[in-house]
């Protein structure tokens, strides 16, 4: 894999160190059946999903170039990795989600060249010249997005898992101009599934955003 | 997911050798690559068609509509013509999936997307539509979302899309290219119904493509809609649909067009109910009696019986918000 970007040149490990992240940590637990091992001595095997984990010998891959959040990357990849797969294991950009991976809850949501999309069923692949903006890409500067600020406004999260896809699914919304009533909003965004059950809030948020735009 | 090769065709010529080769075409990929995944599907070679010319949106001479097989869910839905003329196909396609779904998702592929039975996407099932021959867990299983019309001894999976509901009330037609030039089907042809070979699901020759689909010119003024019944209220597949189409002139039915979704095996037109309303002039009493019929010939499973009254109701309910009760 090359990109532009030496810092995501490198592919994530989840080798154990002292003070792993939360993120390694809760790879590795995972990768040894979800048993928590204390101290952290015990070499793990990466954080690869099964399906490179499969990949043995030289699966069938190509290279592709695309811009994510402004930059371009160029990364060569096995023809079945998601964009979302891409974004997380590849570009270290997790904050898109994987919830369902099957197109069904939409904590994935990220927008392809402008529209919202669910990228746990985009080949990555497919993606030449794409203009991809994720959850990451919605900042300006040190400034988040409006809706990033109304959803704090709203308090419209509560574990937080579902609202990277929930902020950038409200922003194709918005950006749809399906925004005009309550029931609207909630209709154009019942592709993302909360099970904190935050809806009314989200809702919330995105109608606040909407106006003020 | 199995790997497989991946070639981007950049013609039409270069897709359908692909085609003839045994490539499997991809256009939004919403339903191939979940199935991917799931291993139910799982193709050697994956042709991508987002780059032919396909995505236009055409108003035929005779006053019908032609959509590219490549159109969006999305744009489709949201086209003014498609609109204006065929608000049934903008309501059915606006009440599938999710906002991201029909952002990714093609005309084509719309029609083309396979059963959601549960037994079809879990491969330690039996299902004679995913593996011929080994039966079918969902004739004795949990079979309360499945068919009641269309269905045979080896399938009872029903066909999901809501788009196609409509363009079978319609009497869309489906164009297809293939290795041996054009033609054109009646989409009442094109999508089969299970018999013996549930896994035989299109009229469709190896390494055909769909081009586009057509809709014919209806009398006018046509008042349209569609109306999905389903356990939420967005997001969700339908346990029974309705897309009705009425030609009202004089205050008297000249032309109707009904079919219902979520019950059959494929979309299930209802002429014994067209053929009530024609001539007739709208009333509670005319919606009421002319769905009598509807679920003529249904064999409802164990779990799915509600099917049978849900769809007569139903379509009454879709009848008398299209046509009134002037």
């Amino acid at each position: 894999m090359s990109t532009e970007r030496p810092d995501s040149a490198v592919p994530p490990t989840a080798e154990s160190c002292s003070a792993p992240s939360r993120r390694t940590f809760i790879a590795t637990t995972t990768a040894l059946g979800g048993v928590v091992v204390a101290g952290g001595m015990v070499a793990a095997p990466p954080p690869l999903g099964a399906e490179k984990a499969v990949a043995a010998g030289a699966p069938p891959g190509g290279s592709v170039s695309l811009t994510v959040n402004g930059v371009r990357h160029t990364v060569t990849i096995d023809n079945r990795t998601s964009l979302l797969d891409l974004l997380r294991e590849h570009l270290d950009l997790t904050g898109s989600k994987k919830g369902c991976n099957a197109g069904a809850c939409g904590a994935c949501t990220v927008l392809v060249d402008g529209r919202r999309v669910n990228s746990c069923l985009t080949l990555a692949v497919r993606l030449e010249g794409a203009e991809v903006t994720t959850i990451e890409g919605l900042e300006k500067g040190d400034r988040l997005h409006p809706l990033q600020q109304a959803f704090i406004d709203q308090d419209a999260f509560q574990c937080g898992f579902c609202t990277p896809g929930q902020i950038v699914s409200g922003v194709g919304c918005i950006q749809e101009g399906h925004t005009g009533s309550p029931e609207e909003i909630r209709e154009w965004m019942s592709g993302n599934l909360c099970r904190c059950g935050c809806y009314v809030k989200i809702v919330r948020a995105v109608e606040q955003t909407a106006e003020r735009k | 997911m199995h790997p497989f090769t991946y070639t981007k065709a950049t013609d039409t010529r270069e897709a359908l050798n692909a085609g003839r080769r045994g490539g499997r075409y991809i256009a939004g990929g919403t339903t191939l690559v979940d199935l991917m995944r799931e291993t139910v599907e799982h193709p050697g070679t994956l042709v991508d068609i987002s780059a032919l010319p396909l995505r236009e949106v055409t108003v035929t001479m005779s006053g019908g509509l032609r959509v590219g097989a490549l159109v969006r869910m999305a744009e489709a839905a949201a086209h003014p013509k498609v609109r204006a003329l065929y608000p049934v196909i903008s309501q059915a396609l606006e009440l599938s999936a999710s906002a991201q779904l029909r952002n990714m998702a093609s005309i084509g592929g719309n029609i083309m997307q396979r059963t959601r039975c549960t037994y079809f996407r879990d491969v330690t099932a039996d299902c004679n539509k995913r593996e011929p021959g080994t039966g079918c867990a969902a004739l004795h299983g949990y079979n309360r979302s499945h068919a009641i019309l269309g269905t045979s001894d080896s399938c009872v999976a029903t066909h999901p899309s809501d788009l196609a509901v409509a363009l079978a009330a319609l009497e869309a037609t489906v164009h297809l290219l293939g290795p041996d030039g054009e033609r054109t089907v009646p989409f009442a042809d094109f999508l089969l119904q299970p018999g013996n070979t549930p896994n035989r699901e299109q009229d469709l020759k190896p390494g055909e493509l769909i081009t586009a689909v057509q809709i014919p010119a209806h009398p006018r003024p046509l008042k349209s809609g569609y109306l999905k019944v389903r356990d939420r209220q967005s997001y969700e597949f339908a346990l029974t649909s309705a897309a009705v189409a009425l030609h009202i002139r004089g205050g008297v039915i000249r032309e109707a067009k009904v079919a219902v979704g979520g019950v059959g095996t494929v979309p299930w037109k209802l002429p014994a109910v067209e053929q009530a309303l024609v001539g007739e002039r709208p009333s509670d009493r005319l919606w009421a009696e002319a769905v009598g019929h509807a679920a003529d010939g249904a064999r409802p499973l164990t779990h799915n019986r509600f099917k049978t009254e849900l769809l007569k109701r139903t379509v009454e309910r879709q009848l008398s918000t299209i046509g009134g009760t002037a």
